[in-house]
C-alpha cells in the first residue's frame, strides 16, 4: 500500500497536548509540511512562544528555542543575525505577539529581519484558561471580560496584519484561516510563500492564521470552527496585506 | 483506490473530519480507544481517499494510502 | 604598547578581541560608549552590532545568539539591567553562556547618572526569578575592564553560566593606560548543545527553560546547584594588599577599592596596621579571604551596605563595620581613614 499522505517528517511522533479541535495542530502541520517540501528541517531553527504552543519544541523536529513571553522575534533576531543562511521562524499566539510582545513584533518587522512569523490568532489566552486577548472581539465573553469586551474601557482589538502592512520592512504579510478545507489549503500556500521569501530574499514574512479555541470559547470543535468563519473573518478579513513582489511590479 | 486510516495514538475524536468528509463515511465511535482513552474516528467502507479529512484534522491523525 | 582608553571602550575592544559575534545594545548613561564603540568596530571584525528597541529585546537577542552557540553580549546601566532581568533568568535557566555588562549608576528608579555600587544584590543574589547565579566580575581599573571581559567570556563558555561585568560609572568613564596587547588568552569550548540547525545531527537541540514536572525541574536545579558549588570551590578571586600583619582590613570592590587602598596607605603612614581585601569576583564570593584573625573588617561600598552582608557571613562572627556613600557620591579617602582610626583607637582606650 503506497502512502499518499502522512504526518510530515519534521513533526515528531509525540501526540499533541492540544485540546480536541484546537487550531494549533493544523498550524503545526502546515509548518511541518512546508519544512518537508522545502527540505529545510536540518537548517531551520524554530522559536516557540509562551502560551498553549509553549511545548511546540516537542513537536517540531528542527532545532528549537523556547522564548520568554512575547520575546520570540528578539530571540529569532539573535539567531538569524548569527546564522543568516539558516531558516528561522517564530511561532506565536495573540497574547504573546500582540500584547506583551508588540514592541518586539513591530521592531523585528521594521528591521525587515529575515525571519518568518507564524501568528496564531484565536482571540483568547488559551494556556491560562481563557482570558481577554488583544485580539478578543468586541462583546466577546472571556474570564477577564465576563460581560463581553467593552472596547471603550478595554480597548479595541489589534489588527496586526493591517498595522504591519503600513511598514516598509516586511516583504510579505497575509492573513489566512484554518476553518474550511479551502482556507487551510490557502493557508498552506501562504506559509510556504512566507518561508520561500525568507530563503530566497532574506526577507521578513508574516502569516496570521485565524484559529479555533473550542475549550476556551466554550464550544464544540465544530461550533468553534464555524465561529472562525462567522465572527472572526468578518472582523479580520483574509488576504494578502503586503507583498513586495506585487509592489515592485507596481500592482 | 485510496483510503484514509486513523492513527488511534493521535486522534482525539474532535469530529472535524467527520463533518468535512464529503461521503459522510467517517463517524466518531465514543467507545473506541484513542489518545485520550476513549473516542476515536472510524472510517467505514466507501472511502475514496480524497484527503479532505486529513486537511482539516488538527492532530495529524490521518494517513492516506492507495490500496 | 599601552594606550590611553576609556574603561567602556577598553571593555568593548576586549570583547571584540574575545571573538564576540554580536552585541545587542540600547543607549543609557553611563555605558553608552560601549554601544558606540561596538557600532563602529564590531562590523569591521565580522561581528554584528544591533541597537535593539529595548533592553528587554537586547537581552533576548543575546538569548537567541548565545543559544545558537555564538559569543554574545549586551551592556547597560542599572535601570536598564533591571529590565534585562527577565532575559537573564531565562539565559541562566537555559545554561547559556554570555556576557552582560552593568556600568552601575545610582538607583532606585531613575536614580541618577553618577557612579554607584548599589546593584550588588541584584547581580549577586539573582535579580530575576528562580534559583540561579551569575559569574560576577568587579573591575577596578581600565585594564581590568579589558582583562575581565576576556576572562568572563572564557569562564562563561566553560561553565555555561552567564557572566556579568559589574562595573560603575567612574571605571566606565575614566581614562587610563591600558595594554591591549597583553590580554588573557582566549579559550574556546565546543557547544554541541547549540540550536543552530540540526545539520547532520540525528536529534534536534532544544534551548528551553520549561519543566512542568516538579521532579524533573528539581533535578535540573540540583544539577545546576552542584555546578555552582564547584564554581564556589574553584573560582573565588581576590586581591590582597598589606594584609600579612593587618589588624584592620578594609574590604571593597571596584572603584571603592581604589579609594580604600589610598586610605590604607594613609593609615599605614600613621602607624596603623591596615590592609585591603579586594574581591575581583563577587560571585562566587571570595569567602576564603575572610578566614583570618583580625580585629575588624571595614567594608566600604558606594551603597547603603550590600556586599557587607556577604562579608559578615564569610567573616564568621568577626567584627565587621561598614562605611558607604550613595546616590552617586564617591566614598572619601579621609572618611575611610577616620573610620580606620576610630576602630584602631577603640581598643587602645
Amino acid at each position: 500500500m503506497k502512502v499518499i499522505y502522512e504526518k510530515p517528517k519534521s513533526i515528531s511522533d509525540k501526540t499533541f497536548h492540544y485540546c480536541p479541535g484546537c487550531g494549533h495542530g493544523i498550524a503545526h502541520r502546515l509548518v511541518g509540511e512546508v519544512m518537508d517540501e522545502l527540505g529545510i528541517e536540518d537548517k531551520t531553527v524554530a522559536v516557540v512562544p509562551v502560551g498553549c504552543a509553549v511545548m511546540a519544541y516537542d513537536y517540531f523536529e528542527c532545532d528549537v528555542m523556547e522564548a520568554a513571553h512575547g520575546r520570540a522575534p528578539a530571540v529569532a533576531t539573535g539567531v538569524k543575525r548569527c546564522l543568516p543562511d539558516k531558516v528561522v521562524f517564530s511561532y506565536q499566539g495573540d497574547g504573546d505577539l500582540a500584547a506583551i510582545g508588540t514592541a518586539e513584533t513591530i521592531h523585528a518587522a521594521a528591521r525587515g529581519e529575515g525571519i518568518t512569523v507564524i501568528f496564531i490568532n484565536n482571540t483568547i489566552y488559551g494556556m491560562t484558561g481563557g482570558q481577554m486577548a488583544p485580539t478578543t472581539l468586541p462583546g466577546q465573553v472571556t474570564q477577564t471580560s465576563p460581560f463581553g469586551r467593552d472596547p471603550y474601557t478595554q480597548g479595541w482589538p489589534l489588527k496586526m496584519c493591517e498595522m504591519l502592512s503600513t511598514m516598509t520592512g516586511p516583504a510579505y504579510i497575509e492573513r489566512c484561516a484554518t476553518d474550511t478545507p479551502a482556507h487551510i489549503r490557502a493557508a498552506k500556500k501562504a506559509v510556504k510563500k512566507a518561508f520561500t521569501y525568507q530563503i530566497e530574499r532574506g526577507a521578513y514574512s508574516f502569516v496570521e492564521l485565524l484559529c479555533a479555541c473550542p475549550t476556551n470559547w466554550g464550544m464544540t470543535p465544530g461550533e468553534a470552527r464555524d465561529r472562525v468563519g462567522s465572527e472572526m473573518i468578518p472582523y479580520y478579513p483574509l488576504g494578502i496585506f503586503r507583498d513586495i513582489c506585487d509592489i515592485k511590479e507596481g500592482k | 483506490m485510496n483510503t484514509a486510516e486513523i492513527d488511534k495514538k493521535r486522534c482525539k475524536a474532535c469530529g472535524l473530519c467527520a463533518d468535512a468528509c464529503p461521503k459522510k463515511i467517517i463517524t466518531i465511535n465514543p467507545y473506541a480507544e484513542s489518545a485520550y482513552g476513549r473516542g476515536c474516528a472510524e472510517v467505514s467502507d466507501g472511502c475514496v481517499g480524497c484527503g479532505t479529512c486529513a486537511v482539516v484534522c488538527p492532530d495529524i491523525a490521518i494517513t492516506l494510502r492507495s490500496v | 604598547m599601552k594606550k590611553l582608553m576609556k574603561g567602556n571602550e577598553a571593555l568593548a575592544a576586549a570583547a571584540i578581541y574575545s571573538g564576540v559575534k554580536c552585541f545587542f545594545g540600547y543607549p543609557i548613561t553611563p555605558q553608552t560608549e560601549i554601544a558606540a564603540y561596538m557600532a563602529k568596530h564590531l562590523p569591521k571584525a565580522g561581528g554584528v552590532f544591533l541597537q535593539a528597541e529595548s533592553e528587554i529585546s537586547a537581552i533576548n537577542m543575546v538569548y537567541g545568539a548565545a543559544g545558537a552557540g555564538f559569543r554574545a553580549m549586551t551592556s547597560s546601566s542599572s535601570p536598564g539591567i533591571s529590565l534585562k532581568q527577565e532575559g537573564i533568568s531565562y539565559i541562566a535557566g537555559a545554561d547559556l553562556p554570555c556576557v552582560i555588562v552593568n556600568v552601575m549608576r545610582a538607583g532606585p528608579g531613575l536614580g541618577g547618572i553618577q557612579a554607584s555600587q548599589s546593584d550588588y544584590f541584584q547581580a549577586v543574589k539573582g535579580g530575576g526569578h528562580g534559583d540561579y547565579r551569575l559569574l560576577v566580575f568587579a573591575p577596578a581599573s581600565v585594564q581590568e575592564m579589558a582583562d575581565m571581559t576576556v576572562t568572563a567570556f572564557n569562564l562563561s563558555d566553560k561553565w555555561r553560566i552567564p557572566a556579568m561585568i559589574l562595573s560603575d560609572g567612574v571605571t566606565g568613564q575614566m581614562m587610563e593606560l591600558v595594554d591591549m596587547d597583553d590580554l588573557p588568552e582566549i579559550c574556546r569550548y565546543d557547544k554541541p548543545w547549540a540550536a543552530n540547525g540540526k545539520g547532520g545531527r540525528k536529534k534536534h537541540n532544544i534551548i528551553n527553560t520549561l519543566y512542568l514536572e516538579p521532579e524533573e525541574l528539581e533535578a535540573v536545579d540540583m544539577e545546576r546547584e552542584k555546578k555552582y558549588e564547584r564554581a564556589k570551590a574553584e573560582l573565588q578571586d581576590w586581591e590582597e594588599y598589606m594584609t600579612d600583619d593587618a589588624e584592620i582590613i578594609v574590604t571593597a570592590y571596584g572603584i571603592s577599592a581604589r579609594i580604600a587602598r589610598a586610605a590604607v596607605n594613609a593609615a599605614r603612614s600613621e602607624g596603623i596596621r591596615a590592609g585591603l581585601i579586594r574581591p575581583k569576583m563577587l560571585w562566587p564570593f571570595p569567602e576564603d579571604a575572610y578566614k583570618r584573625d583580625v580585629k575588624a573588617y571595614l567594608c566600604v561600598e558606594m551603597s547603603r551596605g550590600q556586599m557587607v552582608e556577604d562579608v559578615r557571613l564569610a567573616a564568621g562572627g568577626a567584627r565587621v563595620e561598614f562605611y558607604g556613600r550613595c546616590g552617586g557620591m564617591l566614598v572619601d579617602e579621609t572618611e575611610i581613614l577616620n573610620r580606620i582610626k576610630e576602630i584602631h583607637d577603640e581598643g587602645n582606650i
